[in-house]
């Protein structure tokens, strides 16, 4: 490790210098294809820039964006630590927006400072248990927790739609269907009259304390002794199945916080569609990142500049939203890749 | 239930098995060659797409289901460049392809949303009453009909040909295999190369034959129920024609019920494949798991 300013200025350089490469291929090869398909790339991206960095609106709409990003990301870093692949993110999102709906909908007469403790709960639990259920099923030596975390994202949003076209369906929405509007005392608050939310400091919460939690604590040690050698750990002594539910209940409750957040700082009532894929996007984020906390901002950030780019797109020139994965995807190969052969990355 | 009931649950569970197994099938032979492919789901939806943008420019499903097997293998060479090649994590790459794969059809198919095709004929068996309830349960488009052929030539292929020992030798240990002069790296690209052809033609089928239609995100999670039936079958394509048929089953099943307007809510059915995949999975339980390729997931770096 560099310790003093000039090599770590190297460092930093050397690391700018290759994000620019990748960051140059993905878009110019990103850029190829669409005008393949007859569109304008060049202004896309330059609407981007123009919408993003242009005004103040654009900008915290990235902040935004970064939130569910950010939990889902730790959501699946903190599982990778111990070995375990948590690609269910998405689910657990969904999870805990559907538990914080029904305590929004159960407690609404109670003021702002008892509810939004207990939704923020609420939504943690949400996506706690679903996520455990994975882990149980690995713990227990069932089923590999990258099949059946990837399988139940398929579920939840369809117990989120039972909901909301049938016990929760608001009456005065016939055409779209949604649940009630959430009482104003279960809105999470929002600053500086933009939509960045409460869930901004919840999603900068989870990294910091991620981090900590690694670098600073015996929990830390013990999960990167896990995530080394699980054998060796259970050997020392060290509760490998404690640890592995553990850390599936708290990643899957930090993913429930983002769909917590999304329902009531953004929506305001449970939508079918609580997320556009946030929490697989979550998962590469922190593949990209090393599962480093960090490097989960960096690349949160990069990301939602890149979901900026998939809206602009869709506006401006009526290219479906779901094209912006193609920049995502050429994004990973490429970083997939450029990776040293033979250096065993994981 | 009636009669017409059930002959519509064993037509659409041999619909919507088929395109099943061919993932299945797919995803198999790149197992057996150590690579696990979680963009199997990704591959799927390429398929879907530009077999059914093909047919929609051409008027010919047949050349729809080429289209689509060439775009699934070019596309999983890519990936196999990714793991083969570069070694990269198969996890991960498997992923971001899934993630190419929502946006490649994305793109592919947005000119083609609501266009109209001609879907693959249905050829029904010579001889058969057409108005028979025989000739409803025995008319089938071509896929279906190669579907069980495919499967039992991939058996002899893994299991009785040279290449097959070959390929199965790389899955269970590419560095014996290198030492028994075979090439690990150029029997993994054949591997995925059909892996990608099938996983193009399991898209195709659903577009082309069973909803006619292009959607995003259409295959809906199909993908990832076939890597789960390969633990299922054990690995071995026979075993995956049962998994095939008892997930098209299933999935069959709930539509009809839905169909015939069954009180039960369309959202608690449509959860049935998946939690039936992973209930199959829990009753397997994990040592079903040791019939695995022993160098499943493992980066072959090469022998000194």
């Amino acid at each position: 490790m560099p310790r003093d300013g000039a090599a770590l200025w190297d460092c930093a350089a050397a690391r700018a210098k290759a994000f620019a490469l990748v960051a140059a291929v993905a878009l110019g090869g990103f850029a190829t294809l669409l005008i393949a398909a007859g569109k304008d790339p060049l202004k896309a991206y330059a609407d981007t820039l123009l919408y993003v960095f242009g005004n103040a609106y654009g900008f915290s709409e990235l902040l935004v964006r970064m939130i569910p990003l950010m939990l889902t990301a730790v959501a699946a870093a903190l599982p990778a630590r111990i070995g375990l692949i948590n690609v269910g993110a998405e689910g657990q999102l969904y999870m805990g927006a559907w538990l914080t709906t029904a305590g929004a909908l159960a407690f609404a007469d109670r003021p702002a400072f008892v509810l939004l403790p207990l939704l923020t709960l609420l939504g943690f639990i949400g996506g706690g248990l679903w996520a455990l259920i994975p882990g149980l099923l690995r713990a227990f030596r069932l089923v590999s927790e990258t099949i059946s975390t990837l399988l139940l994202n398929y579920v939840a949003p369809l117990i989120v739609s039972y909901f909301i076209f049938g016990p929760w369906r608001s009456p005065d929405s016939s055409a779209y269907p949604q649940s009630p509007a959430f009482a104003e005392a279960a809105r999470l608050p929002s600053f500086f009259h933009s939509r960045i939310h409460l869930g901004l400091v919840y999603a900068l919460a989870a990294v910091v304390l991620y981090a900590l939690a690694m670098t600073r604590t015996r929990f830390g040690l013990d999960m990167r002794a896990i995530g080394g050698n699980p054998e060796a750990a259970r050997r020392l002594g060290i509760p490998v199945i404690r640890y592995m539910l553990a850390t599936m209940f708290i990643a899957g409750g930090v993913a429930g916080l983002a769909g917590m957040a999304e329902v009531t700082a953004i929506q305001g009532r449970l939508v079918s569609e609580v997320s556009p894929g946030y929490g697989f996007i979550g998962f590469l984020v922190a593949w990209l990142a090393g599962s480093g906390a960090s490097g989960i901002v960096v690349m949160s950030f990069l990301f939602a500049l890149i979901s900026a780019v998939g809206d602009i797109l869709q506006i401006t020139q009526g290219v479906p939203y779901a094209v912006v994965n193609i920049l995502m995807a050429v994004i990973l190969f490429i970083v997939l890749g450029r990776q040293p052969v033979g250096s065993g990355a994981r | 239930m009636n009669s017409a009931l059930i002959a519509g649950v064993v037509t659409s569970s041999i619909m919507s098995g088929t395109s099943l197994l061919y993932a299945t099938l797919g995803e198999i032979i790149g197992e057996r060659a150590g690579i696990v492919n979680l963009g199997i789901e990704g591959l799927m939806l390429i398929g879907a797409s530009s077999g059914f943008a093909a047919a929609a420019l051409t008027g010919s499903p047949y050349l729809g289901i080429a289209a689509a097997a060439l775009a699934g293998a070019a596309v999983n060479l890519v990936f196999a460049y990714l793991v083969v090649t570069r070694h990269a994590n198969q996890l991960a790459a498997g992923l971001s392809l899934m993630f190419f794969g929502v946006g490649l059809s994305a793109l592919i198919g947005g000119p083609f949303v609501g266009a109209l095709i001609t879907g693959l004929p249905r050829l029904s068996i010579p001889g058969l009453d057409p108005g028979g309830i025989g000739a409803r349960l025995a008319s089938y488009d071509l896929l279906v009909y190669l579907v069980l052929p495919t499967s039992l030539l991939i058996w002899w292929l893994i299991f009785r040909t040279r290449w097959g020992l070959g390929l199965r030798t790389v899955g269970e240990s590419p560095s014996v295999a290198f030492a028994a002069g075979l090439r690990p790296h150029v029997l993994q690209y054949q591997a995925l190369a059909w892996a990608g052809v099938l996983a193009g033609i399991a898209g195709a089928h659903i577009s082309l034959a069973l909803t006619l239609s292009w959607a995003e995100g259409m295959t809906a999670g199909r993908g990832f129920i076939a890597i789960a039936l390969v633990i299922f079958a054990k690995w071995n394509p026979l075993w995956a024609i049962a998994g095939a048929l008892l997930f098209g089953g299933a999935e069959a099943l709930q539509l009809q019920l839905q169909a015939a307007g069954a009180d039960v809510s369309p959202f608690i059915m449509t959860m049935t494949p998946y939690l039936l995949t992973l209930l199959v999975l829990v009753l397997w339980g994990w040592r079903r798991q040791s019939a695995a390729p022993a160098a499943l997931g493992r980066t072959f770096v090469g022998v000194e």
